[in-house]
């Protein structure tokens, strides 16, 4: 990295605590920062976080993924593209194990999460889930209170200590961007809160099990631009922190924050490789067909 | 022609919706105009001296206070049934489940049951266990009937539970049991209309309660004693040919519907609270 880029990052680490620098820059350099923001991450594959190996998956019958062999990179936005039906969500529910919820599932082959076989006999469930936390479509708070939702997972994991809970629940909070909008009004119930909200809320109760992985089932389809947008930038400043994983239907969100992009057609992977290489240069005559609109 | 059918069909709506809501106008003013000159701060604090069929003295409190322990222990009675049913068809067993399709069918044809045939099931099982007619035997047939009510008015609510708010609580690391807590959190509105509703149901109902719970003019001090009830005080005391007797009937009478009406529009105040909250 040259010079000029380490300065941009002290600009961009100081905006991130206070998020209204940003707008107080000048013009050039806010344009400056976003392109920093965007900055993809540089892959290392070679210890990949999630390892899928050989994954059969068959839901009520049906073939729903057909050996799925994927690495998926650590500390960086990886998006599963394809066209609905393809399997996207499925495979994304195979990485924490939700999927056993549904009826009639066999599950052949393995995923292998910082290199343990989460289908093992002797994995604990609940450590896998712990692990990763899960945004789903649409933001689903817990009929509690603000506070009393991020601080659940903490608390069925043991932590009862009231003075450590606050703590948390303001650091996730921030982590989240929501700190600011909910700080005086934390015992109101959750699902008072806007959509857009609640959806960061969903994240920082997911950050505050503290996962390694963060797992998004289309987390911004349901929310208004502006809203996604702030998820979104969330999501690139994690990727410092956590490896995520999102389910996404928006090409253009793939193009936006994906490091490593995954196209997957008929429960099969098409292809798998970084955003520059899937998006400018396709191997694959299906994913040039798909990423050039020619069908969703 | 057709004006004129348009307006013949209007006027025969008018008049039943007239029809409805004036029946519930008359019997609040019968129930009144005959109730409340018998109410006295005797009636709902002495229980009837010289026996409730002739006995000219005493008032309700026998049966104000016999209803609220039978209430009381049906509800808990029934609801130890119901939530478990309630949990296991909507938390453990699959959204298209043919179990839990047969569990919601029963418990709509025992719904559909009439109360006096609870009242003889009670029965037949009290002279099998060699149970006279008490608080206990009358608390097991009101449990049975507000068993169906509960479970379906319970249902109905746990099934608008959306499988995000499971699949939410389980990739937090939550347990099975983690989640009932949360699912019953999300319900406890309709639990408490449930509730509202089938003690509604409980108060009011007399056929049930003859052959189990009995009737007396005291207070029972044990489950193995007889109860009385404030349906079956209005069915006994309005026989009787003495007015002071006649007047107690109306009592009882307005206590009840002042009770019943007051849970309605409680439950209503509650689902209507719920329906908002609703995402």
């Amino acid at each position: 990295m040259n010079t000029r880029l380490l300065k941009s990052e002290n600009i961009i680490a100081s905006s991130m605590n206070n998020g209204k620098d940003v707008f107080l820059l000048e013009e050039g350099a806010e344009a400056q920062v976003r392109t920093l923001l965007l900055q993809k991450t540089k892959l290392d594959l070679t210890a990949p976080h999630i390892s899928v190996k050989n994954l059969n998956v068959h839901l009520q019958k049906k073939h729903v993924l057909k050996d799925v062999n994927l690495d998926i990179p650590n500390k960086a936005i990886t998006c599963i593209i394809g066209p609905s039906g393809c399997g996207k969500t499925t495979l994304l529910k195979t990485f924490n194990r939700l999927l056993e919820q549904s009826v009639d599932v066999k599950i052949d082959g393995h995923v292998f999460v910082d290199g343990e076989d989460i289908h093992d006999k002797n994995v604990e469930i609940i450590n896998i889930r712990k692990k990763m936390g899960l945004l789903s479509q649409r933001p689903c708070p817990l009929p509690m209170s603000i506070f009393d939702n991020i601080a659940y997972g903490p608390r069925i994991h043991g932590n009862r200590n009231m003075k450590e809970l606050s703590r948390l629940v303001e650091n996730y909070l921030k982590a989240a961007g929501l700190w600011d909008e909910v700080k005086d009004r934390l015992h109101s119930p959750a699902n008072r809160l806007s959509i857009g909200q609640q959806q960061r809320l969903c994240l920082a109760r997911g950050l505050a099990v503290e996962p390694e992985i963060i797992l998004g089932d289309e987390a911004t389809s349901a929310l208004d631009p502006i809203s996604s947008k702030k998820i979104e930038e969330l999501f690139v400043e994690l990727k410092r922190d956590y490896s995520i994983i999102l389910v996404t239907h928006t090409l253009r969100q793939a193009r936006r924050i994906a490091d490593y992009v995954v196209f997957m057609y008929l429960g099969e992977v098409i292809e798998a490789g970084s955003a520059d290489e899937i998006f400018n240069n396709p191997q694959k005559e299906l994913t040039r067909e798909y990423i050039s609109g020619a069908f969703s | 022609m057709r004006k004129f059918e348009e307006r013949f069909f209007k006027v025969l709506m008018i008049l039943a919706t007239i029809i409805i809501l004036g029946s519930l106008f008359m019997i609040l003013v019968a129930v009144v105009k005959r109730g409340l000159p018998a109410m006295s701060w005797d009636m709902v604090t002495k229980i009837p001296s010289g026996g409730f069929y002739l006995g000219k003295e005493g008032g309700l409190l026998n049966a104000i206070v016999g209803s609220l322990y039978l209430v009381l222990g049906s509800t808990v009675l029934g609801l130890i049934i119901a939530i478990p049913v309630v949990i296991y068809i909507n938390v453990y067993l699959p959204k298209k489940s043919f179990l839990a399709d047969i569990t919601r069918l029963s418990a709509d044809v025992l719904f559909g049951i009439p109360s006096i045939v609870y009242g003889a099931f009670g029965f037949s099982l009290m002279v099998y266990f060699g149970l006279k007619t008490s608080l206990f035997g009358g608390i097991i047939a009101v449990a049975l009937l507000i068993t169906p009510i509960l479970i379906r008015s319970m249902d109905e609510v746990a099934r608008l539970v959306p499988k995000d708010l499971k699949d939410a609580a389980l990739s937090l690391g939550a347990t099975r049991y983690e989640i009932i807590r949360v699912v019953l959190k999300q319900i406890s509105p309709g639990i408490t209309t449930a509730i509202l509703l089938s003690i509604g149901r409980a108060i009011g109902d007399a056929a049930s309660v003859l052959f189990t719970a009995g009737y007396t003019d005291s207070i029972p001090t044990s489950l193995s004693q007889p109860v009385a009830t404030l349906p079956l005080a209005i069915f006994f005391q309005l026989s009787s040919p003495i007015q002071e007797v006649q007047d107690r009937a109306y009592a009882a009478a307005l206590i009840l519907t002042l009770i019943v009406l007051a849970l309605s529009l409680a439950a209503r105040f509650y689902s209507s609270k719920f329906s908002k909250n609703k995402i």
